[in-house]
This record gives C-alpha cells, sequence and structure tokens, in this order.
C-alpha cells in the first residue's frame, strides 16, 4: 500500500531490560537450501530443463512453537502450521508431457493445476481445512485454486502415498484435486520464485526468465513440501520445501533448424552468480550414450565432474558444473552450458519408455460416449502392475457396467477396484484400479458415459469450447532393467530423491495421461432473450392495431386527385419542369 | 456517519492524607461529586465524559504507605489497598509540601491505576489538576478523537491520529531482517531471544486488548526504494525524510502478507545496508541525523538501519558476520510499536512524572487507556456497519436476508447496547468485551457471502430486457398524443380567425 506520510521517531525510550548475551557466532545453521539445474537433450531433439531449489529445515513446523524463519517462506510456514498440513504437493502446468517421445520425465504433473495434499491426524474438519487451504493457495499462487470444491475433489486410496514420513496412512486424511482448465503464466512464476531465498537475484533462478519460460511447449512449475527425517537414525523429524519447475523448450520453435543448445540460446541469459545462500549449487546434463556406443553429446566447457547414475532404471552419465567450486568462474566470468550434437541422431534410436499410456474419447452424438485409456508396458519380459486413477466430474454419467479391460484380446481383470459413483453437483465420479501388465502388451480399458443435461446457469464461460476431464493417473513400481544401489539421500542429486525407490529392482513411476474435452449438449443460451423480443414485438403489434382501432375516427374520404398513374405522370413532369397536369 | 452517543464514566476516588485537604471543600469528608465534560467530535457524534469522584480522606494503611521515602515506594504499597477494576483511578492528595514528589514535579503517575497529587491550594486549583491527571490517565479529548478519527472532520484532526492502528480483534507482528548484500554481510541476530525478553512482557499485558501472534522472517536482495544520497563531510549515506514514504513500497512487495489470517499487520523492518552504501543515516526534516536511525509509517510499522562498522582492515574475507545487537534494535521497535498504539508519552505536561513500567513493558493505567479508546471506537465501527448494511439493504428491495445474518445483526445491536450501557455505568472491561462481541457479529453479517448487491438483479436491467415490447407499444401512443396536440392548437387557432 502507499504509505502516505512517515513520522521521523525522535523518540528514546529505555523500557527495555537488559541487553542480551552475545548470541554465539557461528552458530549451526538449522535450514539449508540446494539448488540444481537438470537439463536433458530429448530424443526429438528437444530439450528439457529442470530446475529443483531445495529448502530443508531441521525445525517442527507443526508444534507451532516456531515462527522465525530464515530461508523456508513464512507464508508456506504459516500455511503448514496453522492448518494441520502433512504434506503438500502443488503443481501449475501448461503443455502436456509426451511420454511417449520425450521418455520417463523426473517430475510429471497433469496439464492445469493439480493439488494433493495429507493432513495431519489432529485435523477434525480435513474438508474445511481443504477449502481453506485451496483458497490461501490460490491468493498466494495468483491460481483458480478457489475453484476447488466438493464437485472436483476425490479422496484417493491407493494411489497417492505420503512420499515424506509418515506414520499411518489414513486415506481419510487426503485430497485431491485437478483443475485441468487453469492456465499458467507469468502470474503464477512470480510469487514462486519469490518463495526463493536468493530469489530470482543470484543463482539458478536468474535464469528463470518469464518471457522464455512460457515460450515453450511444456511448463510445469511445483511446489512439494513433506517432512522428512533428520539423519539415518530418523528420531527427529525435519521439513522440505522443494520448488521444481520443469520446461521443455521446442528445438523447432528456436528456428535455428540445428539442435544445439546452450543456456543462453534457452533462457537468453548466462550464469554469473552464486546464490551466497546455497551450501550446494550444480548443473547436471544429461551426456548418456544411447546404444552403448559412443557418446553423442558434446559438452563446452569442461565440466568439473562427471556423475554416473542409475536413474528410473536406466544407467546415465551426468557432466556436473559445481557452481560452487572457485575454479570454476576463474576462467571466464559467466558460465554458459553448450550443448553440441556429434552426429546426427536417427529416428530408430529413439527409445521407448517402458510404461506409458494414452487416452481420448470415442462414441459420436452429444447423447453417450466412451473415454478409452490405452496403457503400454514395452518390457520384454516382465509383467508389473499399475494403479489407475480415474476422476471424472458428475456431468458425465460412468456405467461402470461397461467397464471392460482387454489385454491381447483376452479380458484382464483388475485385482482391485475402488468405485466411488458421482452424485449430481456434489462429487465426482473415482475410479481406482490395480491392473497387472502382462510383458510386452497394450491393455485397453473403455468405460461409456452419458453426458448430463447442465442447468443453465452451471455452464461456463464459452460452454461450447467443451468441457474438460483431468488427466488420469497411472502409478506404477516398475521394473528396471539394471539393478539400482541404494544411495544416500543427503548425496544424490535432487532429481533422483523426491520418490523413494523401495528396492533395487524396480523403480516408481507416476505417469499423467491426456487431460479431455468433452462437448456437452449445450443450450442456445439467446434462446430466452429472443422469446421475450419475439412475444413482445407481436404483443406490441397486437397492441398497436388495437389502439388504432379503438383511437381513430374515421371519415368518409373525398374522391382523390387522380390515380396512382396521374401522380407518377406529375412527378415526372415537375422534374421536366413543366407545369403538372 | 451514523449517530453515536456515549457517556464514558470513570469511577475515580480522591484520598486526602492529613494536612492536603483543602479548606474550601463545600462537604465534610467524604462525599461524592460529578464533574462532567463533552467532547465534541461532530454533529452527529457525541462523546461525554463524566468523573464521579469520591472524596475521602485516607485510612491507617495508606497514611502508612503515604509515609515512604520516595513515590515509588509508596506507590508500590499502596497498589494492594486500592480499587484494581479495569477504568477507575485513584488519585492521593498530599500536602503542598510533602517531599514525596520531587522539586517541580505536581503529579506521579504510578505502575497501576493511581497517582499521587501534590495539593493545589483551593479545590478548584486541585480539581482542574485531576482532571489533567485523568485525561492522561484514562482518555482525553485528543485520544477520542484519535479513536473516531472517521467522523472528525479533516482539518480538525492532530497530525498523530491517523498514526494509531484501528482497533482490532487481533494484530500480526512481523519482525524483518533485510540483508540486501548476502554476499558481503552474513547477519545473524537472536530475535527469538529478543521476542521473549522484551516483546512478551509487553504483549502478555496487551492480550486483553487482542490477541497478538509474533513472527520473524530473514529476506534476503531485499533493497529499500531509494538510492541513498553520498555525503562527502561525513562520508556516509543519507536518507533524507522526504524521500522516506518511497522506501516502503518495493520492500512490502517481498514481506508476503498473510495469508492465513485476517488481522491487520504490524511490520518492524531492520535494514542492514549494502557494503557500497554503508553507513547509510536517516536525516529529519532539518536535515540533521536521527538519532535512533530509525522512522516508522502510521499504521503500519517501523524500519531501522542498523550499519555495519566496517572492518578493521580493508581485506577482511567477505562476507562480514554480523551479529545484531538486539537490545538497540528492540528497544527502537518497542518504542515504535507504544507510539504505534498510541501509547506515546511524550505529550504529557512537565509537571507530571510518570514512573516507568519496569518488566512489564506497560503500566495498568495505559492498558485502560488502550482499552477507553478502542471501546469507543468499536462502537463507532459497529454503528457504521450496520448502517451501511441498512442502507444497503433500502438500495435493494428484494435482497434475502438469512436467519443466521438476521441473528448476527440482533446480536450486534444487542451487544452494543451493552457496550454502551456498561461505559455508562463506569464497567471498562465488560463494556470492552461487549464491544469486541458487537464488532464480530455485525462484520459477520455485513461480509456474509448472500449479502453482495451483485447477487440480486438490478431494475434497470429489468427494464432494458422489455425494452421491445415497451418501445412499439409507446409508438402509437406518442403519435396519438401528438396529434392531440395539434388538434388542440388548431382548435385554438380557428376561433381567432373566426373573428
Amino acid at each position: 500500500g502507499g504509505m502516505a506520510a512517515a513520522v521521523l521517531l525522535l523518540l528514546l525510550l529505555a523500557a527495555a531490560g537488559p541487553g542480551p548475551g552475545r548470541a554465539e557466532a557461528g552458530r549451526e545453521r538449522r535450514d539449508a537450501l540446494r539448488e540444481e539445474l537438470l537439463l536433458t537433450p530429448l530424443p526429438t531433439g528437444d530439450v528439457a530443463a529442470t530446475f529443483q531449489f531445495r529448502t530443508r529445515w531441521d525445525a517442527d513446523l507443526q508444534r507451532g512453537a516456531v515462527s522465525h524463519y530464515r530461508l523456508f517462506p513464512k507464508a508456506l510456514g504459516r500455511l503448514v502450521a496453522a492448518l494441520g498440513v502433512r504434506e503438500l504437493h502443488l503443481a501449475l502446468t501448461q503443455g502436456f508431457w509426451r511420454t511417449r517421445y520425450w521418455g520417463q520425465p523426473p517430475l510429471q504433473a497433469p496439464a492445469g493445476a493439480e493439488l494433493w495434499v495429507w493432513f495431519q491426524p489432529t485435523v477434525t474438519d480435513v474438508d474445511k481445512a481443504w477449502k481453506e487451504l485451496s483458497n490461501i493457495l490460490s491468493g498466494i499462487f495468483c491460481a483458480s485454486l478457489n475453484f476447488i470444491d466438493s464437485t472436483n475433489t476425490v479422496i484417493p486410496t491407493a494411489s497417492f502415498k505420503p512420499l515424506g514420513l509418515a506414520n499411518g496412512t489414513d486415506h481419510h486424511l487426503l485430497r485431491y484435486a485437478v483443475l485441468p482448465r487453469e492456465v499458467v503464466c507469468t502470474e503464477n512464476l512470480t510469487p514462486w520464485k519469490k518463495l526463493l531465498p536468493c530469489g530470482s537475484k543470484a543463482g539458478l533462478a536468474v535464469l528463470l526468465k518469464a518471457e522464455r519460460l512460457f515460450h515453450s511447449s511444456y511448463h510445469s512449475q511445483a511446489v512439494h513440501i513433506r517432512p522428512i527425517c533428520r539423519d539415518a537414525s530418523c528420531l527427529a523429524v525435519s521439513w522440505e520445501l522443494r520448488q521444481t519447475l520443469t520446461v521443455v523448450f521446442d528445438f523447432f520453435s528456436s528456428g535455428q533448424g540445428k539442435k544445439d543448445w546452450s543456456l543462453f540460446k534457452m533462457f537468453s541469459r548466462t550464469l554469473t552468480d552464486t546464490c551466497p545462500l546455497a551450501s550446494q549449487s550444480k548443473v547436471y546434463v544429461d551426456i548418456s550414450p544411447k546404444n552403448k556406443e559412443k557418446e553423442l553429446l558434446e559438452v563446452s566447457p569442461p565440466p568439473t565432474s562427471v556423475h554416473e547414475a542409475v536413474v528410473q532404471g536406466d544407467k546415465k552419465t551426468y557432466a556436473v558444473y559445481d557452481l560452487l567450486s572457485p575454479s570454476l568462474f576463474n576462467t571466464s566470468r559467466s558460465l554458459n552450458v553448450q550443448l553440441k550434437w556429434k552426429r546426427p541422431q536417427d529416428s530408430s534410436e529413439m527409445p521407448i519408455p517402458t510404461l506409458h499410456a494414452q487416452r481420448y474419447v470415442g462414441g459420436y452424438g452429444l447423447q453417450t460416449g466412451e473415454i478409452c485409456t490405452l496403457i503400454y508396458n514395452t518390457h520384454p519380459y516382465r509383467a508389473f502392475p499399475v494403479i489407475l486413477l480415474e476422476t471424472v466430474p458428475w456431468y458425465l454419467r460412468l456405467y461402470v457396467h461397461t467397464l471392460t479391460i482387454i489385454t491381447k484380446g483376452k479380458e484382464n481383470k483388475p485385482s482391485y477396484i475402488h468405485y466411488q459413483p458421482a452424485q449430481d453437483r456434489t462429487r465426482p465420479h473415482l475410479l481406482e484400479m490395480l491392473i497387472q501388465l502382462p510383458a510386452n502388451s497394450v491393455t485397453k480399458i473403455t468405460i461409456q458415459f452419458e453426458r448430463a443435461l447442465l442447468k443453465w446457469t452451471e455452464y461456463p464461460p464459452d460452454p461450447n469450447h467443451g468441457f474438460y476431464v483431468g488427466s488420469s493417473v497411472l502409478s506404477a513400481l516398475v521394473p528396471s532393467v539394471i539393478a539400482m544401489k541404494d544411495m544416500d539421500v543427503e548425496q544424490s542429486p535432487l532429481f533422483t530423491s523426491l520418490f523413494p525407490s523401495s528396492d533395487g529392482s524396480s523403480y516408481f513411476v507416476r505417469l499423467y495421461t491426456e487431460p479431455l474435452l468433452v462437448n456437452l449438449p449445450t443450450p442456445d443460451f439467446s434462446m430466452p432473450y429472443n422469446v421475450i423480443c419475439l412475444t413482445c414485438t407481436v404483443v406490441a403489434v397486437c397492441y398497436g392495431s388495437f389502439y388504432n382501432l379503438l383511437t381513430r375516427t374515421f371519415h368518409v374520404e373525398e374522391p382523390s386527385r387522380g390515380g396512382l398513374a396521374k401522380r407518377l405522370a406529375n412527378v415526372i413532369r415537375k422534374l421536366r419542369g413543366v407545369p403538372p397536369l | 456517519a451514523a449517530p453515536v452517543q456515549v457517556q464514558l464514566v470513570v469511577p475515580m476516588a480522591v484520598v486526602f492524607s492529613t494536612g492536603s485537604v483543602p479548606g474550601d471543600l463545600p462537604r465534610p469528608l467524604p462525599f461524592r461529586d460529578v464533574q462532567e465534560m463533552e467532547i465534541s467530535v461532530n454533529l452527529r457524534t457525541s462523546v461525554t465524559s463524566r468523573y464521579e469522584m469520591r472524596y475521602r480522606s485516607t485510612m491507617g494503611q495508606e497514611e502508612a504507605a503515604l509515609a515512604a521515602a520516595t513515590a515509588r515506594e509508596a506507590d508500590a504499597a499502596l497498589h494492594p489497598l486500592q480499587d484494581t477494576t479495569l477504568g477507575s483511578l485513584t488519585m492521593y492528595v498530599v500536602p503542598e509540601t510533602s517531599s514525596l514528589l520531587p522539586q517541580g514535579i505536581n503529579v506521579y503517575v504510578g505502575k497501576h491505576r493511581s497517582a499521587l497529587v501534590r495539593a493545589g491550594g483551593s479545590l478548584a486549583a486541585l480539581q482542574a489538576r485531576l482532571r489533567e491527571v485523568a485525561q492522561v490517565m484514562s482518555f482525553s479529548a485528543s485520544s477520542i478523537a484519535a479513536a473516531l478519527s472517521d467522523r472528525v472532520p479533516d482539518g480538525r484532526l492532530g497530525p498523530d491520529a491517523r498514526r494509531y492502528l484501528k482497533s482490532s480483534l487481533g494484530y500480526e507482528i512481523t519482525f524483518s531482517l533485510l540483508n540486501p548484500d548476502p554476499k558481503s554481510h552474513t547477519v545473524d541476530w537472536d530475535i527469538e531471544g529478543a521476542v521473549n525478553r522484551y516483546v512478551k512482557p509487553v504483549l502478555d499485558k496487551l492480550s486483553l486488548v487482542a490477541n497478538f501472534s509474533v513472527d520473524s522472517q530473514i529476506l534476503y536482495y531485499a533493497v529499500l526504494g531509494v538510492t541513498p544520497r553520498y555525503d562527502k563531510e561525513s562520508s556516509s549515506f543519507l536518507l533524507s525524510a522526504h524521500s522516506l514514504p518511497h522506501v516502503i513500497n518495493p520492500v512490502e512487495a517481498r514481506l508476503g502478507s498473510s495469508a492465513a489470517s485476517l488481522y491487520p499487520v504490524l511490520n518492524f523492518l531492520l535494514y542492514v545496508p549494502e557494503r557500497s552504501h554503508s553507513p547509510l543515516y536517516i536525516q529529519d526534516k532539518d536535515g540533521a541525523p536521527v538519532s535512533t536511525n530509525a522512522f516508522h509509517s502510521p499504521r503500519w510499522g517501523g524500519i531501522m538501519v542498523y550499519n555495519v562498522e566496517a572492518p578493521a582492515s580493508p581485506q577482511a574475507s567477505l562476507p562480514l558476520h554480523v551479529d545484531v545487537d538486539m537490545a538497540r534494535v528492540m528497544e527502537v521497535f518497542l518504542a515504535q510499536l507504544r507510539l504505534l498504539f498510541g501509547l506515546s508519552r511524550e505529550e504529557v505536561p512537565p509537571e507530571f512524572l510518570l514512573e516507568s513500567p519496569g518488566n512489564e513493558g506497560l503500566a495498568d493505567w495505559e492498558l485502560d487507556h488502550l482499552l477507553w479508546a478502542h471501546t469507543v471506537e468499536n462502537i463507532a465501527t459497529v454503528s457504521t456497519t450496520l448502517t451501511s448494511l441498512a442502507q444497503l439493504l433500502d438500495k435493494i428491495g428484494n435482497i434475502v436476508i438469512k436467519d443466521d445474518v438476521a441473528s448476527e445483526v440482533y446480536r450486534a445491536v444487542a451487544s452494543v447496547q451493552s457496550a454502551v450501557t456498561e461505559l455508562s455505568l463506569g464497567h471498562l472491561h465488560a463494556a470492552f468485551q461487549a464491544s469486541k462481541e458487537a464488532v464480530t457479529s455485525s462484520e459477520r453479517a455485513f461480509f456474509d457471502p448472500s449479502l453482495l448487491h451483485l447477487l440480486y438483479f438490478p431494475d434497470d436491467q429489468k427494464f432494458a430486457i422489455y425494452i421491445p415490447l415497451f418501445l412499439p407499444m409507446a409508438v402509437p401512443i406518442l403519435l396519438s398524443l401528438a396529434k392531440i396536440v395539434r388538434e388542440t392548437r388548431l382548435r385554438k387557432k380557428e376561433p381567432t380567425k373566426m373573428d
């Protein structure tokens, strides 16, 4: 606000008591910031950049006594403490991650806004807390999260387990909602950047220039808050805030025809400075050789080190630039990582991810339809189960008896089904299934629905655009080709450590399918006004003639001055300047 | 604004010690007397103050207490003997020649709800002095005017009146440390200890007035909105008084509003200037440096600039480690806090001596002072809220009032009435509680989502819809009216032609 007057304070009061003891110098820091940028060249020639900023705070937010913030943003900390949040995951996404062509993403999110929250067992009215939370978040992130209500909130039973430390997993404490229509833009990015301790003034966040980030084919920003173990013994709780941002730059729109990338080409900025608050600041570039051959990519300047890890069942090699190492900025004032392809890639090399899916609406007409989901397991010899979560708005009335799951021409019976039917205007459909995917197979899941008629006030603006149905969620433990080693979470790169890995033989994957756009029978909204206009006109015309009939007086007309022909002749004569007849 | 009529009754005991009784008493002690005073705010708002004085002479224990060596000891000894209800005052009149009060001091205001007053010869002189004391200890015309600042015509308000925070059910206090240059300075502050040591005692005392929550944050790379001017003579940077209003806005964007609560936020900012701009000093209007290097902004909070001493050797490695001296900082912030609550001790006549509140941070009578002002302000707020609600209902005839809204309105009216009654009975605490309830109920009714006037279809638009009906119907009527006019005009002309 505009503080108009500032009055000088000249008053000193000796009210305060004795001076404090000098704070111990070199006090142990109870919070730490790590930042990381992962550059992944995608098989299509595009490049994905994933930022992760992790603030870890060795304090228990839930106790409520803590109210002195340093690196952890106060707005979020207060929210967690005030509303009894156990875990919070918010993602705002523009565009769709094409798993089939881009491979498994480090972090995927559905198009639009996604929010899922685990509450503390102490929260008595979870629905009220959920409503309040979504309203406050909508204020903090300038997003329309306040449109989250009971008609788009579900309580999944199996798909969303807590990612952090959790004692129980009573799913009544969980709420999940997706707003597929949400448009993500600069006004959502600015508050997100403001939560970073260094803002966008120093460190990796300098690259976050809205103009470039939204000139891309996929943009997803997220906030994850969860409690984690403070150390290996796990006797105390720390809180972790992860801010992630994934962006995919399209090589066609860069317009140069060459698939060479550099930080400057992507973000129109280079790295010049480190955030002095960060305890770790690294840039990883994925330079994994495909097909065990010679490496394809060349990076310059030479990386500080090379990191090898097994990520999502695949052996990966990363070139690492450690911004905190003094040698990096010695040679040049700024870091502009460049990627060059050594030889052109052919499309046959494109690896197909083990699990991917596809979804579409079938059927014709405006009465019924069919949702089809195709799930692909391309693993050559291993079958694995997948949990499918489907949320469908109430105005598409699902017929569960039409649910068919077909794999390789045979019916595939799900081993677990949780179905909660919708209630008109209060609750969406929730369908959760555990489906076994045989090796090298395609599973087709279809379910038919009927389109409901809405009340005329329930239609959104531009109803002929259609109604969105949120992405369905696939969660699976995908068997790994290569055995994974147990890593120390604190040491490994951030992009590998959000999802907990269960054992060495499989890795967790969560995928989102395309959101659907369904047309509903839409009335002609101008009709009431047209009817009013028409009836009014008819009434007015009738009224007019009656009025004339009742009020006019009628005379016998004197014989006229000749017929039409004579009058016409007179007009012509007048024009010619001849006296009239 | 809506009419408000309040009578503030202050029960006051005037206790004469031996040798201090004026000669011109109308009646023998004890007796009662009432003094009224009108505080004019505007035409529709009248506040009357009424001091109900009970004159009596001291009792044995009081006499013994007044025999103490210093005023402070006497005040402590007298405390258990007096009426401790909120809003009541006890004045002990001591003889003209008493050595309890230092030279040149006529009034000593204690930590609680009592004062020692030097007898002023005649009763009239004493009463004038008592009135002055009562205004310091409970309320004065200016403090009431400040509480009702929305109703006071612009020209008549003092410059400080709009500085005080509006009455609210709660306040959030946020201490922020701004470090615009984390590369050069690592700043540590022991805010937790400082809050516990200095702020908490004050807030504990103030908890009767409102709920308080305290938190703190550190913001990096947060810069002031003004580039300070370099002064060659002192080789320092200067912020002049007229540029201070521009300082806050860019900082405020970073402060982060408290999304989780509806209470007003009080911001206290400690700014450690960048290395390239230090040392930084604030100048007042006359160009002299401000000794505290701090300023405050009305109804918003305060900012203090904390300069880091330059390292002894220029090659000292960066970043410099800075430990903030919290005693120095909190002294300023607490003074600003008092100022924002209108508890400044500046405007006291010179012959008054105020006892410092000590560890509690706030004297009992200062709390009363706040309660008086907030009670009056709450009553005025409720009256304004309910009036504008009534105006809205008058404007929209077909608005739907739900039962719960109606009951909130009834409750607000009942509470505000009881607040006014309690005030006129001299029960300050009960009146304040009732006024708080009234504010809660009236706000709840006013902000009920069902009373949004946009939910109701305005009448002019209904007419617009029926234009296709009215317009064609009006055409024949207007035509025939025109015809009638023409015909009557013709008929009038015709007779003149006949002539």
